[in-house]
């Protein structure tokens, strides 16, 4: 499964929070900014119902106001979102 | 160690840092990988997107790119990057890259191997030759042609050929900064270096998005001002963006405008006594040129300046037309604000850098502009010490490397101009070809390149590296014009594009880090890199496919080089064009040991500020030597503000726009093939302001039909998104191929620059 990351905005004042709960979950990485209440969430899953599961989780915690995907990285860079083709 | 996994989730945290770094002020902890994880083994290489020139260290395993860091001995980027660097090496791996020749047979692309295509185009080339004259053939490169790549044009089409038709797409995006540091300071590109962020005081934005165009440096500056909270941001643009957010002050004038404030601005510092009276008295010396002067809209059109001496008290005359409250009525930008950048530049205690890119570039007075920000900096001495710079920045990885310094356009030779005797006679001796061979006369900038190409006076063009079929203003008549029988046009890229679309010949391009190269970024620094993985199947460098063009044209004396040592080998020849303190290249050696080296370099040390005694070499005396021009000044021109080329008005009631965002390398060949990039910005879309879709009744993603005198359009609506253009203006990105804006453009240019304004059109808007 491809490794995701996201921006994570946490509820203003709650970045302390939010960051407890996510690493809490398995397969979370969770990286503070130093001066803002944004932080990046890596997520590493081994299967797809994993990730489905993960992404629920996610969904229910409270202080998390928004989560914005940056980017999927799939290790034997398959692509995993189409691109451009053009054909000649 | 780190596992390979492991290694993917570093880059995934570093793309979600990078992407953060467009909401500007946002500082994570470091977020490099460690330097050694299982099975790859790490070599440097520039970034092949933006000219900032960020150095790179890339992941290889077997023989594959898989991963990327920034690289922390660059001392442009000390190991951060951007999304578009992050993900570059997915460029590589597109499905449709182009593998094999292709040569147009009936109608039809058809493949053929690589000799077989390169005989072909050696044919044709020596028979257009022939038929209809040298100048009937031409080559059009690109900023992102590496050095070896633009040297090896340059020598076979100047030196071999003995036609000037050579240009390249820089034309398009930086030739007012040429012509702009020419006519102030006699030589091309900046006096300073990115160190003199590290130390100004107040950074003033013109017309500059830097948050999206050089993300990298503009994180610099906001780290600056972290640490060091007096530090001021001034964005000063037609256009609230993702910069203006993060400014200290945005201040929006009205487009072509800032020819006037950049004038009300040396008003204030004359009439405030805010100059430098001893640099002035010293180091500057004062001119007019002609005004008036036109748009180049119409074919074969010509303009040549002519500089006459003034003084200060004529110049401080002139500027009477410039009071903050006339220009208040011109720009729309309130006489207060005027007041403050003029205090801002005026206080001596205060180190200024002016930054500047396509906003200033791309302008129909491209030329004038850069002077008068030359005029405010040279007015208060803040120039060529640390922290003290008018700054051009430049849009592609090499166009200062390959295009200004290699010299890729039709009056330029590797050192200084075909008209100029001395330089063509250099160029004759290191290329060992009769002076004779070398054409005095200029021949076409692009734009009139491809008006003669509609024409019928080019009859075949070798394109390299870009993709004009996207990037040409007025596309219409360029692309019809380039269809027209007994035209033949080959391309040479990594992907097929809306250019290769019209070729009569494709050939497939070892893209970046497939082949050995070097490029030149905005600060005067060389990068090289070796070949880091092999080309997909029959690709080839543009630098050999033209030695091999060459070889069967009959002008194989002229490369002499073996496929393994070229690229070191053209290097050493090239260098010597560029002998002795004011322009020392650095040693092969040298390049290949160090991220980047700086010119001038001479005894293998860097030069970071130049025209100053204290770390110019080249500089005589004890201060400042402006060695470039004969009198050893600066010059300050009067330049006046006149009207873009074409404004609103009753029928097109709204200004045109176009840009970049930060996501995609311009017309997007490369970066639409990352899936990340394509996903983030998968379209193209026209930014409304707010009131003005609440008066038309759109809604953001509605369509919207955009008309010109040229070509009409319709794309989705996007109101409130990263950018907001003021009433009045919409802005449209470019890089999207399936909505080509190019098509509604104006093809005007500056005068001087040859330069087209991308920025400034009149439109009609309404919904779809
Ligand atoms: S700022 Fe420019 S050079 Fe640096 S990583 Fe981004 S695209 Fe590459």
């Amino acid at each position: 499964m491809p490794i995701k990351s996201y921006l994570a905005y946490p509820v203003p004042g709650h970045a302390e929070t939010v960051t407890q709960a996510l690493a809490a979950f398995e397969g979370c990485d969770v990286f503070p900014a130093l001066n803002q209440d944004v932080l990046i969430l890596v997520t590493d899953t081994p299967d797809e119902p994993a990730e489905s599961w993960l992404e629920e989780q996610l969904a229910l915690v409270p202080e998390l106001q928004c989560l914005a995907l940056v980017s999927g990285l799939n290790p034997e860079l398959v692509q995993i979102n189409p691109t451009l083709e053009h054909s000649c | 160690m780190l596992s390979r996994r492991e290694l993917f989730k570093g880059m995934a945290m570093a793309a979600a840092a990078a992407a953060q770094q467009v909401f500007p002020g946002v500082l994570f902890a470091t977020t490099a990988v460690p330097p050694s994880a299982n099975g790859l083994s790490w070599k440097k290489a520039p970034c092949r997107f933006c000219g900032t020139g960020c150095g790179l260290l890339i992941g290889v395993d077997n023989g594959r790119a898989v991963a990327v860091k920034g690289d922390p001995a660059s001392s442009v980027n000390r190991g951060l990057c951007c999304v578009k660097g992050y993900h570059s090496v997915m460029a590589l791996y597109g499905k449709d890259r182009l593998t094999h020749a292709l040569v147009r047979r009936n109608g039809q692309m058809v493949k053929v191997p690589m000799q077989e295509a390169l005989d072909l185009v050696a044919s044709k080339l020596k028979e257009t030759i022939q038929q209809s004259g040298k100048d009937s053939v031409s080559i059009y490169g690109s900023g992102q042609w590496t050095i070896p790549d633009g040297y090896a044009a340059s020598k076979l089409f100047k030196g071999g050929i003995g036609t000037n038709n050579v240009e390249a797409n820089a034309r398009l995006c930086m030739s007012s900064a040429v012509t702009g540091f020419m006519t102030s300071f006699g030589l091309d590109e900046p006096m300073g270096c990115y160190d003199d962020i590290d130390h100004a005081d107040v950074f003033v934005l013109w017309g500059n998005n830097m948050a999206e165009m050089h993300p990298v440096l503009f994180s610099r500056m906001l780290e600056r001002r972290v640490t060091n909270p007096n530090i001021k941001i001034i964005d000063l643009a037609t256009r609230w963006t993702r910069t203006s957010m993060a400014a200290d002050r945005s201040i929006l004038f009205r487009p072509q405008s800032d020819l006037a404030v950049a004038n009300a601005i040396c008003h204030e510092l004359i009439r405030n006594g805010w100059t430098n009276s001893a640099f002035i008295q010293n180091h500057v010396s004062f001119h007019e040129g002609k005004i008036n002067i036109g748009y180049g809209t119409q074919d074969k059109f010509a303009f040549t300046d002519e500089a006459k001496s003034t003084s200060l008290a004529e110049f401080k005359k002139r500027l009477e037309e410039y009071t903050p409250e006339k220009v208040e009525q011109i720009s729309g930008v309130p006489a207060k604000d005027i007041r403050y950048l003029a205090s801002l530049y005026g206080d001596p205690a205060k180190k200024c850098v002016s930054f500047w890119c396509m906003g200033m570039n791309q302008h129909s007075r491209g030329t004038w502009i850069q002077n008068n920000v030359y005029n405010i900096h040279l007015l208060t001495g803040k120039i060529s010490t640390p922290g003290n710079s008018p700054f051009s920045l430049t849009g592609q990885p090499s166009a200062c490397g390959t295009v200004r310094e290699v010299g890729t356009l039709t009056n330029r030779l590797p050192h200084g101009e075909t008209t100029n005797e001395k330089d063509r006679q250099m160029a004759a001796e290191i290329w060992g070809v009769p002076v004779a061979n070398i054409p005095v006369k200029p021949t076409y900038h692009t734009v009139e390149m491809f008006r003669a190409l509609d024409r019928g006076d080019i009859k075949f063009m070798w394109i390299q590296v870009t993709n004009p079929m996207v990037t040409m203003p007025k596309l219409k008549r360029y692309r019809d014009g380039m269809k027209k029988d007994g035209r033949f046009v080959v391309v040479s890229d990594v992907y097929p594009t809306p250019t290769t679309d019209i070729a009569d010949v494709i050939l497939p391009s070892a893209f970046w880090i497939e082949r050995e190269g070097i490029f030149g970024n905005s600060e005067r620094r060389t990068q090289q890199w070796d070949q880091l993985v092999d080309p997909p199947g029959e690709a080839m460098s543009d630098t050999w496919q033209l030695i091999e063009v060459a070889r069967r044209m009959g002008h194989g004396k002229l490369f002499p080089w073996s496929r393994e040592t070229h690229v070191k080998e053209i290097w050493n020849e090239y260098r010597r064009f560029h002998h002795g303190p004011a322009h020392e290249m650095a040693t092969y050696e040298a390049l290949r040991s160090n991220p980047g080296v700086q010119w001038p370099c001479p005894n293998g040390k860097e030069t970071k500020w130049r025209y100053h005694a204290k770390w110019d070499p080249a500089a005589k005396g004890k201060s400042w030597d402006f060695y470039g021009k004969p009198d050893r000044k600066a010059w300050i021109w009067f330049r006046p503000y006149e009207p873009a080329a074409e404004s609103p008005d009753k029928e097109y009631p709204f200004w045109l726009n176009t840009g970049r965002v930060v996501e995609h390398w311009h017309t997007g060949s490369l970066t639409r093939r990352i899936p990340i990039l394509h996903q983030a910005v998968p379209n193209g879309y026209v930014e409304v302001n707010p009131n003005d879709a609440k008066r038309m009744g759109i809604r953001n993603g509605d369509r919207v039909k955009l008309t010109s005198r040229r070509g009409a359009l319709t794309l989705p609506a996007m109101i409130d998104g990263r950018g907001r253009p003021p009433e009045g203006m919409v802005f449209v990105p470019f890089f999207d191929e399936s909505l080509l804006i190019n098509e509604l453009t104006l093809d005007a240019f500056c005068p001087i620059s040859k330069q087209p304004d991308y920025k400034k059109c009149a439109v009609k808007v309404e919904r779809a």
